[in-house]
């Protein structure tokens, strides 16, 4: 085992030389999702890329509403110039402030609370450039919002992390941001009493951007925001407020630190495993009564949608409970030699996939 | 490929009637709405069960005989065309809507299931299903899953696999996979959008899982008339920049007004040379504070005359007219070719105004219904298949338009499909790595190619082009081209 050889990658030719000279690839971004870092030895001819070399906005044109950057690009810098006019990703991609890439976003295929009212990730990624494992160029999808040629190839990278290409450059469209929020603060009775609550939004046609149950000192609390012009937002937060019989609008700077505190997992402690789970409504009450019981603290994002979940102990315990519970899960932080944990399906759809992009086993196994 | 190995297995075990050889029987499932494609298969499998689908694929792979699934065969790229001598599997009887779960918004669905179908039995619960092609009373799930359809109202909730959550598949080569699940979360890769828009090269869903979504609360609608196609395309661009997000943005050009009008008097001003239909949608209090920022915005387009939907009769008349311009167009020529193309938003009065200078330089009338707030061209090229060298004429104008809009940054098909019709221009938007890296995939999944062989690869012989009019159900109206 030796220390693996440390490329910093500037153009697209430097990652397909890097990829033909090497026969294990490894590939990094801002590692804020350590648990998805490479290694720090391997075999001989073992290479780690380190992305964040290859940024930058490749083409932006406001009114049009899409744009394209090279994969290392920190999301702050794409939310930054996206904000300028006005716009912005509605998914809520999340680590921002610690400084994750837009191609690690992609690999990891991460979505935040955003997610709730447009969809996520997959909903906006509409292009993508990438090196296979045989050190090929290739692009898939667009750079226009409605595109219906050839495969799908962005949806492959969503969550490939690394392992079935090196994503390059990513085509975006972006939304406009609503020029104002409110959130409405609900406490519920008990968790049953908050899934009702979070169904019952579901069939109503109220515009929610987002809605997030969390757990104040173990009491269930939904979290409600809507978004859109001021001078119509408290007279719907109003309406909202009176439908759902209660709760407490939060205050402005209170506002946007709830949901970037979200993003950022601030809630998370920092030593404990953090690892996103997709649920559903059905599956939560049988899910919290596991991390209820193991000490797990939790999110329930998106409607109940996604759950993070920050893990106190052993991950192989919560890899047992999740199996019995049909659920499965990716590994953001944590010690975990395999980031995913519980039931995986479509292994052998990836299999055939990957027997494609990487022949040679370049890349560690998906 | 040993045929009659596979068409003796099938008669032992499918009741006859529902394996179709006569001549007769399989005449109209020669060609789907592409009628310039067609093409006999040896049989058609009326699958009920989707045991039935597996046994077939699976046999098909033993016997390596070619396979099309097909729906309602809808299909605008000849997506659904039989490959001769192959088999078809009709997917029409596979109806069931197998659960729909309103506090999840989820409804799981078979293949055969009419697009419509799903927001009728999502209605009661105040849900309904987002995607809607303007064959939506007639398409099926199945043929949308495969060719990632789209609709006029894509703009906000976008395609259908921003509306699919999971799939049960049988693979080309007989095995069955469950992609996805029930959440609006995965962990990747995302399988289930891979397969979507797969074009089924990969394989035939089963079963489908689509997200819901509430009704809105209220719509505003307003029908904005100008002077020229370009300054009616320049609006959507000032729409789309000034930061709304409306639900729908449409246009129609004079040729389609002057149609629309004739068959169903939507009352569009009969003297404009392009209508723009927008649609806000969403909670009443907030869809106010948007029309006034829209209408400031319409009224800065320059445009001839603005009118707003009055109450829901006057916008379903609206609507009306506009989903019914494109049969009605059709009706003004008995052949006539449909594009697909996209063009980046911000260019549309260009693109707009060249499709104009082509028609004229071609000496072939060109009818645009489209949905402009996407940049979703469909220019229709009227001609006359009988006059000699017109059908390749129109050809030539549709090749020309592609070549616009890949030139634009752009793409071949928004919401059609490769299929058959737009094959060789694929080309002209991927590099030969990609077409290679993508054909590899395929054959990873499908390794003989069984699987709607022929389609979408700028390979292999296709049938000779002809001019045959409309599809049956198009000339009865039922269904229409976008």
């Amino acid at each position: 085992m030796t220390t693996l050889t440390i490329l910093a990658p500037q153009c697209y030719e430097d990652v397909q030389a890097a990829i033909c000279e090497h026969g294990r690839i490894f590939v990094r971004g801002a590692s804020s999702k350590p648990a998805l870092a490479p290694p720090s030895v391997d075999g001989d001819n073992a290479a780690l890329l380190d992305m964040r070399g290859l940024r930058g906005v490749v083409e932006y044109e406001p009114g049009e509403f899409v744009f394209t950057a090279r994969a290392g690009s920190s999301l702050r810098e794409i939310a930054a110039l996206l904000a300028e006019h006005g716009q912005h990703l509605p998914f809520d991609p999340p680590l921002v402030d610690q400084g994750a890439t837009l191609g690690g976003t992609i690999a990891a295929g991460l979505s935040g609370s955003g997610r709730h009212r447009y969809g996520g990730l997959r909903d906006f990624l509409i292009g993508v450039r990438f090196v296979d494992g045989q050190g090929r160029l290739v692009r898939g999808g667009g750079k226009v919002v409605k595109n219906a040629a050839g495969f799908d190839l962005p949806k492959l990278m969503i969550g490939s992390l690394g392992r079935l290409g090196v994503i390059v450059e990513a085509s975006f469209k972006a939304f406009p941001q609503p020029p104002a929020y409110a959130t409405l603060r609900v406490t519920q009775p008990s968790l049953d009493a908050a899934l009702t609550t979070i169904a019952r939004l579901n069939g109503s046609n109220f515009d929610l951007e987002a809605l997030d149950l969390v757990f104040e000192e173990e009491r269930p609390t939904l979290y409600v925001r809507q978004g859109g012009f001021a001078a119509a937002l408290a007279e719907r937060q109003e309406r909202l407020r009176s439908w759902l019989g209660g709760g407490e609008p939060l205050p402005e700077p209170e506002e946007a630190a709830f949901w970037s505190a979200g993003r950022e997992f601030t809630w998370a402690p920092t030593t404990w495993a953090l690892v996103k789970t997709p649920v559903t409504l059905s599956v939560l009450p049988a899910l919290d009564q596991v991390l209820q019981a193991a000490g797990a603290q939790r999110r329930y994002v998106a409607g109940a949608a996604l759950a993070w979940i920050a893990w106190p102990g052993d991950l192989g315990h919560l890899d047992a409970y999740l199996i019995q519970l049909q659920l499965g899960g990716l590994v953001l932080r944590g010690e975990a030699e395999w980031p995913f944990v519980g039931v995986r399906n479509g292994a052998s759809l990836i299999a055939r996939v990957k027997r494609v992009l990487d022949p040679f086993h370049r890349f560690p196994i998906l | 490929m040993n045929l009659d190995g596979l068409l003796s297995e099938l008669e032992r075990r499918v009741p006859a009637d529902r394996l179709l050889r006569k001549s007769a029987q399989l005449a109209p499932y020669e060609s789907d709405a592409l009628t310039a494609f067609r093409s006999r298969p040896a049989a058609v499998l009326l699958a009920e069960r989707q045991e039935e689908v597996i046994q077939a694929v699976r046999l098909c792979h033993r016997y390596g005989v070619p396979f099309v699934a097909r729906g309602s065969g809808t299909s605008l790229s000849g997506g659904s065309l039989p490959v001769e001598n192959g088999l078809v599997i009709a997917l029409n009887r596979l109806n069931r809507i197998l659960r729909l779960d309103p506090a999840q918004r989820i409804a799981v669905v078979e293949p055969g299931v009419i697009n419509l179908d799903v927001s009728r039995a999502a209605a009661p619960h105040g849900l309904y299903y987002a995607p809607d092609p303007s064959s939506q009373l007639i398409c099926t799930i199945g043929g949308n899953v495969a060719f990632n359809s789209g609709g006029a109202h894509c703009l906000k909730y976008g395609m259908t696999v921003n509306h699919v959550l999971g799939l049960k598949v049988v693979l080309a080569d007989g095995e069955v996979v469950q992609l996805g699940g029930e959440s609006l979360e995965q962990v990747g890769p995302d399988l289930t959008g891979f397969f979507v828009g797969s074009e089924g090269l990969f394989g035939v869903a089963l079963e489908i899982t689509l997200r819901l979504l509430p009704k809105p609360e209220c719509y505003r609608t307003v029908l904005a008339a100008y002077g020229s196609l370009q300054a009616a395309g320049d609006a959507v661009a000032s729409v789309v920049a000034s930061g709304l997000l409306p639900g729908a943005m449409e246009i129609m050009d004079a040729l389609a007004i002057e149609a629309a009008e004739a068959a169903v008097q939507a009352g569009y001003p009969r003297d404009a040379a392009a209508l723009l239909i927008v649609e806000l949608e969403g909670e009443r209090i907030q869809v106010e504070a948007e029309f006034a920022h829209l209408m400031q915005v319409i009224e800065g387009s320059n445009p001839k005359t603005v009118a707003v939907a009055k109450d829901d009769a006057d916008r379903a008349r609206i609507w009306k007219g506009r989903k019914s311009a494109f049969s009605a167009v059709g009706r003004l020529s008995q052949d006539y070719l449909v594009q697909d193309g996209v063009v980046p938003r911000s260019r549309l009065g260009e693109a707009l105004a060249t499709i104009e200078r082509l028609s004229q330089d071609y000496g072939l009338r060109v009818a645009n219904v489209f949905h402009a707030g996407d940049g979703n061209l469909h220019p229709l090229i009227l001609f006359n298949g009988r006059i000699p060298g017109e059908l390749e004429r129109a050809e030539a104008l549709a090749g020309e338009i592609i070549q616009m809009c890949i030139a634009l940054g752009g793409s071949i098909t928004g919401e059609h499909g490769v299929g058959m019709e737009k094959r060789q221009h694929m080309p002209s938007m991927f590099t030969e790595t990609d077409l290679q890296v993508m054909a590899e995939l395929r054959r990873a999944l499908d390794p003989d190619e069984l699987a709607n062989r022929g389609k979408m690869f700028p390979q292999g012989e296709a049938p000779a082009l002809h001019a045959h009019g409309p599809h049956p159900l198009e000339a009865q109206g039922v269904i229409s081209r976008m």
